[in-house]
């Protein structure tokens, strides 16, 4: 685990470097990072400008629901979003490379390539979370406010569990990046809009198989003072770090499966 | 002689699942690596040939700790591979000739300086073996140029320095030289060869090139289907495998067929003749025979395939069964 973080830190910081020898470059690239992933909100602007609701809620708390998700989203993109390229390492063989080095793999294939230029993404999230507490009138308890960081490091927690199980599942099958994108970049997606807009099946899908739902709607229908989704109690608000925990530790579980398969197999 | 790196009955079994209709599959297993048993002593430089699909990968990914045996007893430096790999990875380079150890988009120094970390390499360590490597494989010139922007031959010399900054015990080679030209193969092998003299790193290669085990390796193993098929002195097996090269001759005009024993005609097309000899002997007496009773015009001297020499090495001994259907 040290080692893992150490190696983390020397290559990520390595990308950093290179990545800061060209600044405008780096500025460039940000923004448009910033401005793609901001083109998101700008569809759901449209939308509110044809309704006045969307399935029952108001821009600024759906706005809530889109800050909180890509912020959250943009986290976890940030810091291990590379992990989506594993099955091309396992198909060109250069996964090998990273085998006869003497720090974890997982920490070495999450480092790999580590791109600022995502900050883009959390910046334009953070701007519309900004944007919607100023203009949502929530009634602000100390419990509301400290759910507040916990939601973004639990959702962002969450996130990294996908993007580890996502490239596990990739060991086995090589050509998945496009089926792990549909669950992370398509998770992120779903909870920024309310999750009365989707069938009951969906949402009971996200919050009991793959637990977005703790992300944003669960907590988030807690701290905007609306009703449980799937009528579940409020303690369920409080999950999301303990779901993030658990998340985590089967991604680790998988991945280790995947790497001991991988290794007894080859390529 | 201490066993620095001992194999005893080493397997390597693949599933291989082979689609033979909308969802069926046939299951086989393919014994890659089949019972292989050798010690490497500390300091030996050792060739390990044998034609594509032998099993020589499969070996080399075994004792850096990428693949896991299936079965038999496995020790590197007394280090179960497998079981410890990043503890091994401290005290082996490895050097894959198909991909490279670098990091492809960066400058060569920076993929340095993060093994320089990656590995604890005391800083005096560092330098010391970095600015050996640098002088010695040419490097001063590409150290900031992006991985992706070297030749084939400056990449392989700069793999084959980052896998010595931390002073590895050994060294493995996946084709070193493969796809390199004249001039890069003799700076590589240059290079090898100094470094298991004066540094006394154990160095085990794989190669196609019968040339690389000549110039560099006193002892040559040769593996195919799995097995262990020769382990000895290059001109042992020259011997073993009955192994010839062939002395290309263009004559002035169409002559007999050319009466040189031990050399012997294999072929002839117009003024052109195939000769077979022994690898053992000497081309430069065949030669002068040849010109002094022939119109010679030109010639050219072919050394044997690796893959010549094994096929001869066991014509006539056969091959085991080393694919089993299972269902």
């Amino acid at each position: 685990m040290v080692d893992g973080l150490r190696a983390y830190r020397l290559i990520g910081g390595m990308w950093i470097r290179s990545t800061m020898a060209y600044r405008a470059s780096f500025a460039m690239t940000t923004f448009a990072n910033f401005a793609v992933t901001a083109l998101d909100f700008v569809g759901i602007l449209l939308m509110f400008s044809r309704v006045k609701v969307l399935g029952g809620w108001p821009l600024p708390e759906v706005a809530f629901l889109y800050g909180l998700s890509s912020v959250a989203f943009g986290f976890a993109d940030l810091a291990i979003g590379s992990m989506e390229r594993l099955g091309r390492r396992v198909r060109d063989g250069t996964l090998d490379t990273l085998l006869v080095r003497p720090a974890p793999v997982l920490a070495q294939v999450a480092a790999d390539r580590f791109a600022l230029r995502r900050l883009g993404r959390i910046m334009q999230g953070a701007l519309v979370l900004g944007y919607a507490l100023t203009a949502v009138d929530i009634h602000w308890t100390p419990l509301k406010a400290l759910l507040m960081p916990v939601m973004v490091l639990s959702g962002a927690g969450i996130f990294c569990a996908v993007f580890v199980a996502g490239a596990a599942f990739q060991f086995v099958a090589q050509d998945a990046s496009e089926v792990q994108n549909a669950f992370t970049y398509g998770g992120a997606t779903l909870l920024q809009y309310p999750p009365t807009v989707f069938g009951r099946e969906l949402v009971r899908g996200v919050t009991f198989l793959l637990p977005l739902a703790f992300v944003t709607w669960l907590p988030a229908a807690y701290v905007l003072g609306r009703p449980m989704p799937l009528g579940l109690p409020h303690w369920v608000a409080f999950a999301p770090p303990l779901v993030a925990v658990a998340c985590l530790a089967l991604s680790g579980v998988a991945w280790r499966a995947g790497l001991r398969s991988y290794r007894s197999t080859g390529n | 002689m201490d066993a620095f790196i001992e194999l005893d009955r080493v397997e390597k079994v693949f599933d291989v699942r082979k689609k033979t209709g909308f969802l069926k599959r046939e299951r086989r297993q393919v014994r890659a690596v089949d019972g292989i048993s050798f010690t490497v002593a500390r300091g030996e430089m050792v060739g390990y040939i044998g034609p594509n699909g032998a099993g020589k990968s499969t070996t080399i990914k075994m004792l850096t700790g990428i693949l896991t045996p299936s079965g038999g007893r496995l020790r590197v430096a007394g280090i179960d591979p497998s079981r410890e790999r990043t503890r091994l990875a401290h005290r082996i380079g490895v050097v894959f000739g198909q991909r490279t150890t670098l990091w492809w988009d960066l400058p060569l120094i920076d993929s340095y300086k993060l093994m320089h970390r990656m590995y604890r390499i005391p800083d005096a360590r560092y330098r010391e073996n970095l600015d050996r490597c640098v002088e010695l494989l040419e490097l001063a010139e590409l150290l900031d140029v992006p991985v992706r922007q070297l030749s084939l031959g400056q990449r392989m010399r700069g793999d084959i320095a980052a896998a010595l900054l931390h002073d590895p015990e050994v060294l493995y080679l996946d084709e070193p030289t493969i796809g390199l030209d004249v001039i890069s193969k003799a700076k590589v092998r240059r290079f090898l060869r100094e470094l298991n003299a004066e540094q006394g790193t154990t160095v085990l290669l794989t190669t196609h090139d019968l040339q690389d085990i000549e110039q560099l390796c006193s002892r040559v193993m040769v593996i195919d289907h799995g097995r262990l098929m020769y382990d000895g002195a290059l001109a042992g097996l020259h011997e073993v495998g009955e192994s010839e090269r062939t002395l290309v001759v263009d004559l002035e005009r169409e002559t007999a067929p050319i009466d040189a024993a031990p050399a012997r005609v294999v072929k002839v097309e117009g003024p052109r003749q195939w000769l077979a000899f022994p690898a053992g002997e000497s081309a430069a007496a065949l030669v002068a025979r040849i010109a002094a009773e022939y119109p010679l015009a030109d010639l050219s001297v072919r050394e044997p395939d690796i893959e010549d020499v094994i096929a001869k090495m066991y014509a006539g001994s056969t091959p085991g069964h080393t694919e089993k259907a299972v269902s």
